[in-house]
């Protein structure tokens, strides 16, 4: 059963119409019809964070929304972090702060730390503040230290 | 000679402008933009998905498999058991065995099961279709009729007599037999002044990589060529086995890998899917692409099982061992894919930087009805190391020795080095430990963790309400196997200076490494040299990431490599500038005469010149093209050490477990990139804490996993682990030119020690004795329970 | 795994999803699709229709008047986590938000999903139970209204018929001289409760306690008021020794238990939770006896 869906949403500022499956999450619409697989895909039971992507500003994780339910929605990904080939602040941070390895994770790190700082509003933020929002990313290769750095570096105490 | 990285002298080394330096990784900038291709992102629009119908019992028999309405499914392009694969294999097993000696029969698995299954998860069908949801559609379709056979779960259960069979084809369940043994172990318990008995129960999970598993293949009809892109630690050895499954030849497969999203252990071992997608697709006659979901990763994955140890120690009065005797029996899952590896290494690391005058240690492997184990992070050392530790931390206390004395008493020192033990590993040789300071780093450890003033803290916490307590352990790991890695560098009339390598990249920095290496020998900036890893098409010869081994291996491999292409470059100029080689020097990738800048050919303007010139000579009559390499050959294995201290705290109300702090300090010789070593140890220590306190693969009593998603099977997350501080030794190995050992595992080895020496210190009032891995809170609870509702024993403080 | 085929609906009104809910065989409503799009991923949940209810911009409101919060079934945990007026005039439930799942989940997931979902470790359940919290359900012969605990009516199974939704849920204010807590104890933060407790306490102007409410989570498939124990601490003054008592009593509860916690372990953390929370509760209500 193919359930089709004519949906229009904007991905990374631009805007995109395509017919869905009901079935086809928002992920593998990201990954294998738009072709941008920077998002990745780690567990598809909302658990491991590598598919975070931001809907409407807000992370979600794509495995766990349907793409017929990004009808109308903006989203952003990791393709549209870096601005005119420079990196973003925050991807700079991690690298300068080794907060990624194998880099599977690191797309949904990215999204997740986006969140972070415009959720902050300028705030410093604390270690335990930091380590708390990336709690919902799991990586195998860092231990986290090398993220949390990062972070601290651009909105911890000491660096307003 | 042990120095800390602030003690070199920079001066006097001037060559060294890359190596120890933390060059910024060559690999950061493509992955941070979500533009690196992992195996489901490479463009193959033609391909079709596979999904596999997979063993739901531990234990039957297949008496049938109906594919007809899976095959009748739109979409579906082919429906596969074994008997449909089976035309176009050798033979019906992947030879997948290692030369171990203490294997009593090899258990080669399948790449479909053939009429048994063995472990929940096993495959049985391969379902191909035009995508992964209609795969998954048809694979449910499958009708599997296995008649359900006795399960052996429990190690120890299996190998009790009369236990039923894990497999039908082997004559028990007994797989392996072997020991380590030397000194006078008879004579060191009759003689004791002290002896602990203890048994433990110790866990580990699998690697769990981020990115699952996954497999490409690409059949060329035309050519006769098979392409598989395989998100795999050793490429080569999936081309053997490809080659040797499949009938064909070398120069027909290739294997190579697309950026891999972390291995762990998980991707070294060649697993049934990964002959059987190829084979799928020559079939088919269309590429066929797997993806593992998570689902599968704990099923269908490889990972370390339940290590059982019965151990006694024999102590002098003073606290010196004299002897260790015992029993291992370790869970070895349903196949052997990686020989004896985990339990020996467990055995052998259990000596650890400690002199160990006698040891035996009788060691069994059972055949179980779960997914086969192999070597994951630290690879059955943790579990040897988490032994000797709680041997001292017992003995300390029955002794009334402080943990860190009774440590130093036993300590090997510099002055032994290398030092012997009479224990022979895989390759034949002995057990050296060639370098290193033990008592320094356990000093150094003692003194950044503030283990003098510790008990003041304690008390005053105590005092406060809070239980905290301080974790102490050391550990040594064998790293840079052998027997070899392969390295080649040339430079093309471009200019561009391309290495290759049969190392493999799992996001360890292997690239960066490499390019710092050969940049240093060239004077080249890393970023301008381009690496290509992980590909049998580039490299002919390579082994690939497992036993901490790549620094070691590929690093003093492309080291010679670049040695040598400088020769060479240094030849050819000193032919186009008629002047002798020894007047020259290379600089900034510029073989110039010495204290002449700007006197001199460039590498491109070299290699122009060796490409040759239709009709003309090459210069100096070298041989043509600027290009070197080598293999490095290891002369023995290469002991990286290190001390860890935590400090936890426990709530016993609960039995949670809190680590405040977390102390390393690491000795892996010369370090190439310490920002990368720090990265190592970083993960290593945090799978460590994994181990210890959070992950567990666990099963019912018929075989099924309980844990297959990782809301049950719990990793790390970032806000229950410690910031851990790392401070660095120094010793670099004799064994290599560049004096570096591995450091990929080491943090995972003394992790579950430390932190279950500072769970027992921080209730060291009721005397908790932790013999299992992982620690549960409701065990720990079970645990302070017991112990408060017991009478207080003579010994134990008020 | 991928989901299996399904048809997708997208209601625009209540009536519209109830309408659709009634006429449709094996429906499920997707709330926030964070419990539900996992058991789909993984091939547990394999419904033949989806009724979106994310495009009902009513049911996502939070409204306030003096007696207490209406609360949309679809608002997200997220939008609770961030309201002043939440915070303001419940704070038991800003207290016990904070702990459901990660950010990435609470932006999606949403009140109504996770009351309707009926995790045995889930929060948001135990929060309804102690507050009392009455829930208005849509069905096709219009609006009813529901206490909390004659809808939780079995392991991750709510007493809603097939063709009704649950639209908002009532949370009262919290009182002059209350205070409340909710605690729960897990192996990492953000996982679901091994247990959980949510408490209220109210005093009198002499510090003693005029009603208490103690609902955990953990203890069985669904929440369970501690009736006996919350009366029994009605006249006391909150002191050590009282909460201590009511601790101990919490800890009689019968229990399920599997092999990871068990039975008395379960009981043991309730215990402990009880004692601590119903300190804190008593702390928060301005209890001016040394606790």
């Amino acid at each position: 059963m193919f359930d089709a869906h004519d949906i229009t949403l904007t991905v990374n500022g631009a805007e995109v119409r395509a017919r869905v499956d009901a079935r086809s999450n928002l992920a593998d619409f990201l990954r294998h019809h738009l072709r941008l697989t920077g998002t990745h895909v780690g567990c598809e039971h909302g658990v491991c964070g590598a598919c975070t992507v931001l809907v409407d500003g807000a992370s979600a994780r794509s495995c766990l929304m349907l793409a017929v339910q990004a009808d109308g929605r903006r989203i952003e990904t990791i393709e549209g972090v870096a601005r005119d080939g420079e990196l973003h602040p925050i991807q700079a941070a991690l690298s300068r702060h080794h907060g990624l390895q194998c880099g599977y994770c690191t797309p949904g790190v990215v999204m997740t730390l986006i969140e972070l700082e415009r959720d902050r509003q300028g705030r410093v933020l604390g270690e335990d503040e930091i380590r708390a929002a990336l709690s919902g990313n799991l990586c195998r290769c860092t231990g986290y230290q090398g993220m949390v750095d990062a972070a601290l570096e651009l909105w911890g105490a000491n660096t307003e | 000679m042990t120095q800390t990285p602030d003690d070199r002298n920079p001066a006097a080394e001037p060559h060294l402008r890359w190596i120890g330096r933390n060059a910024p990784r060559v690999e950061d900038g493509v992955l941070l933009r979500g533009g690196a291709i992992f195996l489901d992102d490479i463009d193959a629009p033609d391909a079709l998905e596979a999904t596999f119908v997979r063993s739901p019992v531990a234990h039957g028999l297949i008496r049938a498999i109906d594919m007809s309405a899976a095959r009748a499914l739109p979409g579906v392009h082919g429906v596969y058991a074994f008997a449909d694969l089976r035309a176009i294999l050798t033979g019906d097993r992947i030879p997948l065995a290692l030369p171990a000696g203490g294997l009593r029969f090899d258990v080669d698995p399948p790449c479909l099961a053939i009429d048994e299954v063995c472990y929940v998860g096993e495959p049985v069908v391969l379902v191909a279709a035009t995508s992964r949801r209609i795969a998954e559609d048809a694979a449910a379709l499958v009708v599997l009729d296995i008649e359900p056979l006795p399960a052996v779960v429990d190690p120890a259960e299996g190998l009790a007599e009369g236990a039923p069979k894990a497999r039908l084809d082997t004559p028990d369940n007994l797989v392996a037999h072997t020991k380590v043994d030397y000194g006078d172990v008879e004579g060191a318990f009759a003689g004791a002044a002290h002896v602990i008995e203890a048994e433990f129960r110790l866990n580990k999970g699998g690697g769990h990589p981020m990115e699952p598993r996954g497999v490409l293949a690409r059949y060329d009809a035309m050519e006769e060529r098979l392409t598989v892109w395989n998100s795999t630690q050793m490429p080569h050895r999936a081309k053997a086995m490809l080659v040797a499954s499949l009938g064909l030849s070398e120069h027909q497969v290739r294997v190579a890998t697309p950026e891999v999203g972390g291995g762990f252990g998980t991707k070294a071992v060649f697993h049934p899917e990964e002959l059987a997608i190829p084979a799928a697709a020559m079939l088919l006659r269309r590429p066929l692409k797997w993806v593992e979901d998570r689902f599968e990763s704990f099923t269908a994955s490889i990972g370390e099982r339940d290590q059982i140890w019965t151990v006694a120690a024999a102590f002098e009065a003073d606290g010196r061992l004299r002897g260790i005797r015992g029993r291992l029996r370790y869970d070895h899952g349903a196949a052997t894919p990686y020989g004896i590896a985990l339990p020996f290494n467990a055995a052998t690391n259990l000596i650890g930087p400690y002199v160990l005058p006698a040891y035996r240690v009788l060691i069994d492997l059972c055949m179980t009805n779960k997914t086969p184990a192999a070597p994951t992070r630290g690879a059955g050392r943790p579990q040897g190391t988490f032994v000797m530790e709680r041997l001292l931390d017992r003995a300390a206390l029955d002794l009334h020795i402080a943990r860190d004395e009774i440590r130093r008493r036993n300590m090997i020192t510099p002055a032994q080095m290398p030092y012997t033990i009479p224990v022979k590993q895989r390759d034949g040789s002995m057990m050296v430990y060639d370098s290193g300071d033990y008592p320094e780093c356990q000093r150094r450890a003692l003194e950044a963790a503030g283990w003098d003033d510790f008990p003041e803290r304690q008390a005053q916490a105590r005092r406060e309400g809070r239980r905290i307590g301080l974790g102490l352990a050391n550990y040594v790991e064998a790293t840079g196997r052998g027997p070899f890695e392969s390295v080649g560098i040339s430079i093309g009339p471009s200019g561009k200076v391309v290495v290759t390598s049969g190392a493999t990249a799992q996001g360890q920095g292997v690239k960066t490494m490499l390019a710092q290496v050969v940049g240093d020998v060239l004077g080249l900036e890393p970023a301008s040299i381009h690496v290509i890893v992980g590909d049998t098409s580039a490299t002919a010869a390579g082994l690939g990431a497992y036993a901490s081994r790549q620094a070691v291996t590929a690093g003093n491999a492309a080291h010679a490599a670049a040695t040598l292409l400088v020769k060479k470059a240094r030849e050819a100029t000193a032919a186009l500038l008629e002047t002798s080689v020894d007047d020259l020097e290379i600089h900034n990738g510029v073989i110039q005469v010495k204290g002449v800048p700007g006197h001199g050919r460039s590498l491109t303007q070299i290699a122009r010149a060796l490409a040759g010139t239709p009709g003309f000579a090459l210069p100096g009559n070298l041989a043509p093209g600027l290009s070197a390499s080598n293999d490095f050959m290891t002369s023995g294995l290469s002991y990286t050490n290190g001390c860890h201290l935590a400090e936890v705290e426990v709530d016993p109300d609960t039995g949670g477990v809190k680590l405040n702090r977390y102390v390393v300090v690491h000795d892996c010789g010369r370090m190439i990139n310490p920002m990368m070593v720090e990265g190592q140890i970083l993960g290593g220590v945090v799978h460590g804490i994994g181990m210890t306190l959070f992950e567990w693969m666990r099963y019912d009593s018929e075989g099924q996993p309980l844990t297959v998603t990782f809301a049950d099977y719990l990793l790390p997350t970032s806000d229950v682990v410690p910031r851990i501080e790392i401070h660095h030794l120094e010793s670099p190995t004799p064994l290599n030119p560049l004096g570096v050992k591995g450091a990929a595992e080491s943090g995972t080895i003394g992790a579950p020690a430390t932190i279950v020496s500072g769970v027992e210190d921080a209730l060291r009032d009721l005397d908790i004795r932790i013999d299992k891995l992982p620690i549960t809170p409701a065990e720990l609870r079970r645990l302070i329970r017991a112990a408060r509702a017991a009478p207080p024993s003579p010994g134990s403080a008020p | 795994m991928k989901a299996p085929a399904f048809k997708y609906h997208a209601p625009r009104s209540v009536a519209e999803a109830v309408a659709l809910m009634g006429s449709l065989d094996n429906a499920r409503v997707l709330a926030g699709g964070q419990s539900l799009m996992p058991m789909m991923n993984l091939r547990v949940a394999a419904p033949d229709h989806l009724v979106d209810l994310g495009r009902i911009a009513e049911l996502a409101r939070i409204e306030a008047d003096d007696e207490g919060l209406w609360i949309g079934a679809m608002t997200s945990q997220r939008a609770v986590e961030r309201s002043d007026v939440v915070a303001q005039a419940c704070p038991l439930l800003a207290e016990a938000i904070a702990h459901v799942g990660h950010q990435q989940t609470r932006n999606r997931g949403t009140v109504g999903g996770s009351l309707c979902h009926l995790d045995p470790g889930a929060e948001l359940p135990v929060v309804a139970s102690a507050l009392d919290a009455e829930l208005e359900i849509a069905g096709p012969g219009g609006l009813r209204r529901l206490k909390f605990h004659d809808f939780a009516a079995d392991y991750l199974t709510s007493t809603l018929a097939a063709d009704e939704i649950l639209v908002r849920l009532r949370a009262p204010r919290q009182a002059a001289r209350e205070g409340s807590a909710f605690l729960e104890f897990n192996r990492r933060p953000a996982d679901f409760a091994i247990v959980s407790v949510a408490t209220r306490l109210r005093l009198d102007g002499a510090g003693a306690i005029v009603s208490a409410a103690i609902a955990v989570g953990g203890a069985s498939f669904k929440p369970l008021r501690l009736g006996e124990i919350e009366a029994a601490l009605v006249g006391k003054a909150p002191d050590e020794a009282t909460l201590a008592q009511a601790g101990e009593a919490a800890a009689a509860t019968p229990c399920d238990g599997d092999e990871l916690y068990p039975a008395d372990y379960r009981q043991d953390l309730l215990g402990t939770l009880v004692r601590r929370a119903l300190t804190r509760a008593a702390l928060r209500a301005g209890a001016q006896t040394h606790v």
